[in-house]
């Protein structure tokens, strides 16, 4: 086991955000997953992100499926709700929470078993309905929970354990997720915080689908030579397209980039991504550009991360269902029960 | 006319049944027809009988003209509407001996199509339309109107109250209230000018339907979940079920618009699958909104591992089932009571459900409403099993009323307020004895009240924890809790027979229709039997008492299995041997004349006989 969290002892020089709480506030329960799980660093990077972002972490709904990933939500944000739900269909349960209450913030975690194989349907309509969340895929090719059978999204020729090789083509949800409709797409890895953690509050100031699939080596069944999904392979073939500086408004962009590298991204909340651009060709406004560009790396056996493409003029589900601003879990029954007299021209015209 | 015949004559109470080609537009006409039979005062009991098709296959409308106002099926035909020629043999088979046969007699027929005892009245149809109109399409729908015309002569159906149908359904578009108003008038002439009419069957005037309205039980369903409260629906498109949500989108349109931005008090997703939408109905009620979804069978069947998930983790889902035969593709446009198991144990693990069984479209709304007060009470899934025939077809009902001051109750909900305050809140945690904890909606508290949800494994503050007896200690609550649903949902309804006898029946759902009426034939035959009408499941515990006081219960349902019998004797430990089944399944609707004659042979049987100057409940030693 990790241990993530510790004794609710608060130093004074803990540094605090502008709503006073200290890093640890945005803690959760001690971790079970295996000393050393790529899920626990994706874990303290959203406990980082929202410490960060000055979120109350009451107003925040974390949602997860089955599997070790969707284990994590216990392990951060603590006084968050939080809802562990049925094996692949995380994405259905956001969504109707999503519907109840517009005002809070959501935030689904997931697994690569859990959204590219079981819930691959609910992964796809999840996205195409823009629903206003994060959606975090910990993506390590392995099914932890059941001891290290291959997932849908392990590389076709990559080695198990016991050395079976798997013989399927693998799904790649990010590919998935930029044909899907999603307006933010990202992908990090988890031994990159210092990349990871502006990818997720770029996310949650994103309005609409915002997907992050996050390599994330399983130490126990998927991180050995012949693994695709290990921390040294992905390591080696990590190609970040660019780096993220997150600014909220109130914050001066201050940091000094060469000319023609930075490229400021505004996002609806009126913070600011700035992209350091490592690969100048690469623009993250082109999805059609985005998709080509992540195929053709791919078939170089790279890992392309970075923020991939970003609308920045989307909206979410609840624009297009034209609800009203107040969540509707707040209506009470002034705004709901018609009453009689309704009722009584209801029947009249049924006569 | 042919003088042959013995032809009936019936006034007020007779069997209109129209055989029609789908998608040639005869609802529109069909419906005209009965609701002018509604608006001279006479109770009408229509169904529409459909295929799995869009256009071309058969289809009928069965309308029960019946000023007794009995609302099931009686059985047999006395006027035939023939407009199918598909169907033409099998449908002028089901003529009653003296009855009548409308048909289109542009085309001559040979002798053999038709029946020595029936009356024939043919009525040129294709060649009156097209001589009139020219547009194919035209011709095709006015002809529609045009029997309606010929009908309303032949039946002595008053045409002003047609005329003033038309008006309310074409105000502001006078072409198309002219047009309807000649093709009328030119069956109608042609019907005055060519028989005698009225025929022996006709409809007169009187003053017996009422306040009650016409409408089927998915719009009232759907209304009841406006009233209710719900705010979310999240629904996959499964006949018989469709028409509740999309019935529920065109209510809020009208009741539950913001005033000022137009802007929607509810959302309606309908989603990739019922895994989904199931999904989004828990998400929703999770975070403290009213929540449904309307399915069938098949549906609920997708539902099963969601429904575990809700019932362990105490969420107040509410699902209109509306059942059909099951499952794929032909029988599910006919009506069945066949998902009572399937829904009262669903899932896995030690599950079971609250079950509400409304009687018509009455009922379907004050139990629509009714299930989110009891979702939102007891914290777990509640079903409103409606089927086909309450759920599409349109019933006289008593109207719709609502009491003002009633409000809607939300449960037990811990607020920042309580929790200020100090209280304890464990989220499984009993603190008042019913079994059902507190629960906090997200976002309520900075520091106290968070929880996280799970299926099974954990402690009374929401805890993790693998420990047995946490978790028997948190199943004996979950049964505490389904006692105290016992005592709130709908009890049954008892109606004492004329005379005291040793013998009950015992139905529920849209079995009733034809059982009122069933029960007065019955007695006729001096069979008399006590009534038990079943409106909830857990079952109260009046039930096993009722049957306890009888010898002999018949149990009438639609389903093969004898559902209903098999939870009453599970539920209630009752010795099987006294309950009878008397079954109906073949998709059509249960009729009195079904009942009648299998209660009817069974009670001579069972020596059912009146228990003069005796106790109801005693054994009746006298054979009949």
């Amino acid at each position: 086991m990790t241990y993530l969290a510790k004794p609710k002892l608060h130093h004074p020089g803990l540094p605090k955000n502008a709503l006073g709480y200290t890093r640890r506030d945005y803690e959760g329960a001690i971790s079970t997953l295996c000393a050393g799980c790529g899920h626990d660093s994706i874990s303290a990077a959203i406990i980082q992100a929202f410490f960060e972002l000055d979120i109350a972490p009451h107003r925040v709904a974390k949602l997860s499926g089955i599997g070790c990933s969707s284990k994590t939500p216990t392990y951060f944000l603590g006084n968050s709700h939080g809802f562990n739900s049925v094996h692949g269909r995380m994405p259905s349960v956001l969504t109707g929470a999503a519907l109840a209450n517009r005002d809070l913030i959501y935030l689904g975690v997931s697994g690569d078993g859990d959204s590219a194989s079981i819930g691959l349907g609910q992964f796809a309509h999840v996205l195409r309905r823009g629903v206003n969340m994060v959606y975090i895929v910990e993506n390590n090719g392995v099914y932890g929970l059941t001891k290290g059978q291959f997932s849908a999204t392990a590389d076709k020729g990559s080695k198990s354990k016991r050395g079976a090789v798997n013989n399927d083509e693998p799904i790649d949800l990010v590919l998935l997720a930029l044909a899907l409709g999603a307006t933010f797409v990202a992908r990090g890895f988890s031994g990159d915080k210092a990349q990871l953690v502006p990818l997720i509050r770029a996310a949650v100031a994103h309005r609409g689908a915002a997907f992050i699939d996050v390599v994330s080596p399983c130490v126990a069944f998927n991180n050995h030579p012949g693994s695709t999904k290990s921390y040294d392979y992905v390591r080696e073939h990590n190609e970040a397209v660019n780096r993220l500086d997150f600014m909220p408004d109130r914050a001066p962009i201050t940091t000094d980039y060469a000319e023609g590298s930075v490229r400021d991204v505004m996002l609806h909340d009126g913070g600011t991504v700035r992209l350091r651009k490592l690969h100048a060709e690469y623009d993250p406004s082109d999805k059609v550009g985005a998709m080509a560009y992540l195929e053709s790396r791919r078939a170089q056996g790279e890992v392309v991360t970075g923020l991939l493409y970003v609308d920045t003029e989307s909206d979410d589900m609840h624009a297009s269902l034209h609800t009203v601003d107040a969540p509707l879990n707040s209506l009470g029954d002034a705004e709901l029960v018609p009453g009689n007299a309704a009722l009584v021209a209801v029947n009249a015209s049924l006569r | 006319m042919d003088n042959r015949v013995n032809s009936l004559v019936r006034v007020n109470d007779f069997v209109v049944k129209f055989a029609n080609v789908n998608g040639s537009g005869s609802a529109s006409a069909n419906g005209l027809f009965a609701r002018a039979v509604l608006r001279m005062g006479v109770p009408v009991a229509a169904r529409n009988i459909f295929p799995s098709n869009i256009q071309g296959l058969p289809t009928w409308y069965e309308v029960r003209i019946v000023e007794a106002g009995w609302r099931g099926r009686r059985g047999g035909v006395d006027l035939m509407v023939a407009m199918n020629p598909q169907t033409w043999d099998k449908d002028v088979a089901e003529i009653e001996a003296g009855g009548y046969l409308f048909y289109d007699s542009t085309k001559p027929l040979p002798p053999s199509k038709f029946r020595d005892d029936v009356v024939a009245l043919g009525v040129p149809l294709t060649a009156i339309c097209n001589e009139t109109y020219s547009d194919v399409r035209q011709r095709q729908l006015f002809k529609n109107i045009v029997y309606l015309g010929s009908l309303s002569a032949l039946l002595d159906l008053d045409p002003q109250e047609i005329e003033r149908l038309f008006a309310e359904q074409y105000r502001g578009k006078e072409a198309l209230l002219e047009s309807n108003r000649k093709a009328l008038h030119l069956g109608r002439d042609y019907a005055l000018a060519n028989f005698e009419c009225p025929i022996g069957l006709s409809v007169a005037r009187r003053d017996a339907v009422g306040e009650r309205i016409f409408i089927d039980g998915n719009s009232a369903a759907a209304l009841g979940a406006v009233y209710g409260g719900a705010t979310v629906a999240a629904w996959y498109p499964i006949t018989p079920s469709s028409s509740l949500a999309e019935s529920f989108a065109s209510w809020c349109r009208k009741l539950r618009a913001e005033p000022g931005t137009g802007k929607q008090r509810y959302a309606i997703v309908q989603a990739e699958d019922e895994l989904s939408s199931i999904g989004m109905v828990i998400g929703a009620a999770w975070n403290g909104a009213r929540a449904f979804t309307a399915t069938s069978g098949p549906g609920v069947s997708l539902m099963q591992e969601f429904l575990g998930l809700a019932y362990f983790a105490e969420i107040p889902a509410v699902l209109f089932d509306v059942q059909r035969g099951s499952p794929s593709t032909g029988m599910p446009t006919r009506t069945q009571q066949a998902d009572l198991i399937s829904c009262a144990y669903a899932s896995h693990g030690d599950t079971k459900h609250v079950l509400l069984l409304p009687e018509d479209p009455a009922e379907c709304f004050e139990f629509g409403a009714l299930a989110f007060d009891l979702a939102d009470r007891l914290q777990t899934p509640v079903f409103v099993m409606l089927d086909l025939d309450i759920g599409m077809q349109d019933w006289l009902t008593e109207p719709l009323a609502w009491d003002d001051s009633r409000r809607l109750d939300r449960g037990k909900v811990m607020t920042a307020q309580d929790l200020d305050a100090g209280r304890d809140f464990g989220r499984y945690l009993d603190v008042d004895g019913d079994g059902i904890p507190y629960r906090t909606y997200p976002g309520t508290h900075a520091v106290k009240g968070s929880y996280f949800t799970r299926g099974t494994t954990k402690d009374r503050y929401a805890r993790y924890t693998e420990e047995g007896p946490a978790y028997v200690d948190n199943m004996q609550r979950l049964q505490r809790k389904f006692e105290t649903a016992r005592s709130l949902v709908p009890k049954p309804v008892m109606t004492r027979a004329a005379q005291p006898t040793n013998a009950g029946v015992i139905w529920f759902g849209s079995t009733g229709a034809a059982m009122a009426e069933s029960l007065a034939e019955l007695e006729r035959q001096d069979v008399h039997l006590d009534r038990l009408r079943i409106r909830a499941f857990p079952f109260d515990d009046a039930i096993p008492d009722f049957v306890a006081a009888h010898d002999h219960v018949f149990v009438v349902e639609q389903n093969r299995d004898a559902q209903l019998k098999m939870l009453l004797v599970n539920e209630c430990g009752i010795d099987p041997a006294k309950l009878t089944s008397v079954l109906h399944y073949d998709g059509t609707p249960i009729t009195e004349r079904f009942i009648t004659r299998e209660i009817g042979e069974k009670a001579r049987f069972y020596n059912v006989t009146p228990l003069t100057g005796r106790r109801p409940g005693v054994r009746n030693g006298k054979a009949a």
